[in-house]
């Protein structure tokens, strides 16, 4: 509810300077909350009941629930990675195997805590996601390159997807340059991943092979938060839900 | 509409004043109605099926030159491969590998350009033409020859700075495409693809298939450093993402890597515009 208010206070400014606009907004989300703090009361009788679960978190909806989602991908993404460079695969891989994914690490950590500040600057503590979400990879061999490099490559495709799809949930023009400034990397990681997998199958063109790009119309994938989440369910142990998105 | 009619069209100024008689019958609707409006529009159902081509009568312009400029960097991208393909200057690499990447990307690349060109119309919109091409920028280059010593990686230097300005291209519109739900998804779906190409491209030049700063990359030719300025930016939304921590993750080439930036309008049109007769 809190967030319906700032979705009306940045329609009025979204197509506006970019960069500067990042700066605002947390004045704007401020005066949003504000604002409904003292008029909360009545509004809630007509919400479709957002929170029907008062137990677990709620990602929210808006800007506010698409930077929660992207922030839970990406800590998902960084836990992985982190797995990967203290697993033994990654100690005794090849030099270019080892760049890769010690920059993979690298940038999805900046993103984690890119989303963290971000969240952090522009919502009240409350709204935003727990920055520790315990996750499980129990079904990943860090000891194994097929495993550590195929799980790399699900995560990585499921991350282009998920951005892909979520880009028509922001509200907000300069949160969608930056998750577009962001998935074009995370294109770019799952295309190394399938490339080094791709030569060992003498598949040159795995990088963007048939399975992830449509041939006929030359399109990589884009889904829903709750399919993202339901495909990405069974490595996340922290329950939360997502009632407020698609 | 020929490619330098909308060229000369698309700077701000001209854009303004052209789009001023749609806007008024804009304003004559309610936001929401607009949004509607446009929002019914189906994104390049045209590989599927034509019965779902309603076009809409009211369409940003905005978004529309949106397009055009992703058909003319499309058409670009398109044309390239081809001549790639067809002038068996990758052979070289003896393994067919670079072959093989290319033949994808072409597949790609064509399929964009119809796709938008199909998009367009059913917009009301007429797609602009195929401008011809020069490959060679003004001598430059000689790409397609397999005569010439450095024709194939002049093909990879070209392919990495075309993919590169796809990429930053296709973000620097999508503010263009807010309120259209499905073209914002199809033009992120494109965007991703170029990426994965971008990398691939890059990769198959030896290099990180992520920028660094603003490197260009070695035995990149210094006319393709206008793909690679502004890469260097950590300002991620009033953050310097390089202060967000200490260690490896938070360095500027790690930071500048995990970001990949915007070019204008006028800045990719500026590129293109060097391979353009």
């Amino acid at each position: 509810m809190k967030n319906k208010k700032v979705k009306v206070e940045s329609l009025t400014t979204k197509k506006g300077n970019k960069r500067r606009q990042f700066l605002k907004m947390s004045g704007l989300a401020l005066a949003g909350s504000g604002l409904l703090l003292s008029c909360s009361d009545d509004d809630d009788f007509t919400e479709p009941n957002p929170d029907p679960d008062p137990e677990l978190f709620d990602l929210g909806g808006g800007d506010l629930g698409v930077l929660n989602y992207a922030y839970a991908l990406e800590q998902l993404e960084a836990d992985f990675y982190t797995k990967v460079l203290n697993g033994s695969y990654w100690s005794g891989a090849a030099m270019e195997e080892k760049q890769i994914l010690e920059d993979l690490y690298n940038h999805e950590v900046n993103h984690r805590e890119f989303f963290k500040a971000a969240l952090n600057t522009n919502f009240d503590a409350e709204v935003v996601l727990p920055e520790s979400l315990e996750f499980d990879f129990s079904s990943v061999d860090f000891s194994n390159r097929d495993s550590v490099l195929s799980t790399a490559q699900l995560l990585e495709d499921t991350g282009v997807k998920a951005y892909n799809g979520a880009g028509k949930l922001i509200e907000t023009a300069a949160y969608l340059v930056i998750a577009g400034k962001i998935v074009s990397v995370e294109a770019r990681h799952a295309a190394a991943i399938r490339s080094i997998r791709g030569n060992n199958m003498n598949n040159f063109k795995l990088f963007a092979g048939d399975d992830i790009v449509d041939p006929i119309t030359g399109l990589d994938g884009a889904e829903n938060p709750s399919v993202i989440i339901d495909a990405a369910g069974g490595f996340i142990v922290t329950p939360f839900t997502a009632n407020q998105l698609p | 509409m020929n490619l330098i009619k909308f060229l000369d069209e698309f700077t701000s100024e001209n854009l303004a004043k052209k789009g001023a008689s749609r806007r008024d019958a804009f304003s004559t609707f309610s936001s929401l109605g607009k949004k509607a409006a446009i929002a019914a529009v189906p994104f390049g159902m045209a590989a599927a099926s034509n019965k779902a081509k309603a076009a809409t009568m009211f369409q940003s312009d905005d978004a529309v030159n949106a397009l055009q400029l992703a058909l003319t960097l499309e058409y670009l991208e398109a044309s390239f491969y081809l001549q790639a393909l067809d002038s068996n200057v990758l052979d070289q690499d003896g393994t067919g590998k670079a072959n093989a990447i290319y033949e994808q990307i072409s597949m790609h690349e064509s399929a964009h350009v119809t796709l938008l060109q199909d998009t367009l119309m059913d917009l009301g919109e007429t797609p602009t033409a195929e401008p011809t091409f020069d490959f060679t920028a003004g001598g430059s280059f000689d790409p397609f020859n397999t005569n010439n010593p450095d024709a194939y990686a002049q093909l990879l230097a070209l392919a990495q700075a075309f993919e590169d300005t796809g990429v930053r291209a296709y973000k620097g519109q999508a503010g263009a495409l807010m309120g259209n739900d499905n073209l914002l998804t199809a033009a992120l779906q494109i965007h991703s693809v170029e990426a994965r190409h971008a990398s691939e491209i890059r990769r198959l030049r030896g290099l990180q298939g992520w920028i660094t700063l603003n490197q260009r990359g070695p035995n990149m030719p210094p006319v393709t450093q206008d793909v690679y300025d502004g890469e260097e930016n950590l300002n991620q939304g009033g953050v310097d993402v390089s202060t967000l921590g200490g260690e490896s993750p938070f360095t500027a080439e790690a930071s500048s890597q995990a970001y990949d930036e915007i070019l204008t309008g006028d800045e990719a049109v500026a590129i293109a515009s060097l391979f353009i007769e």
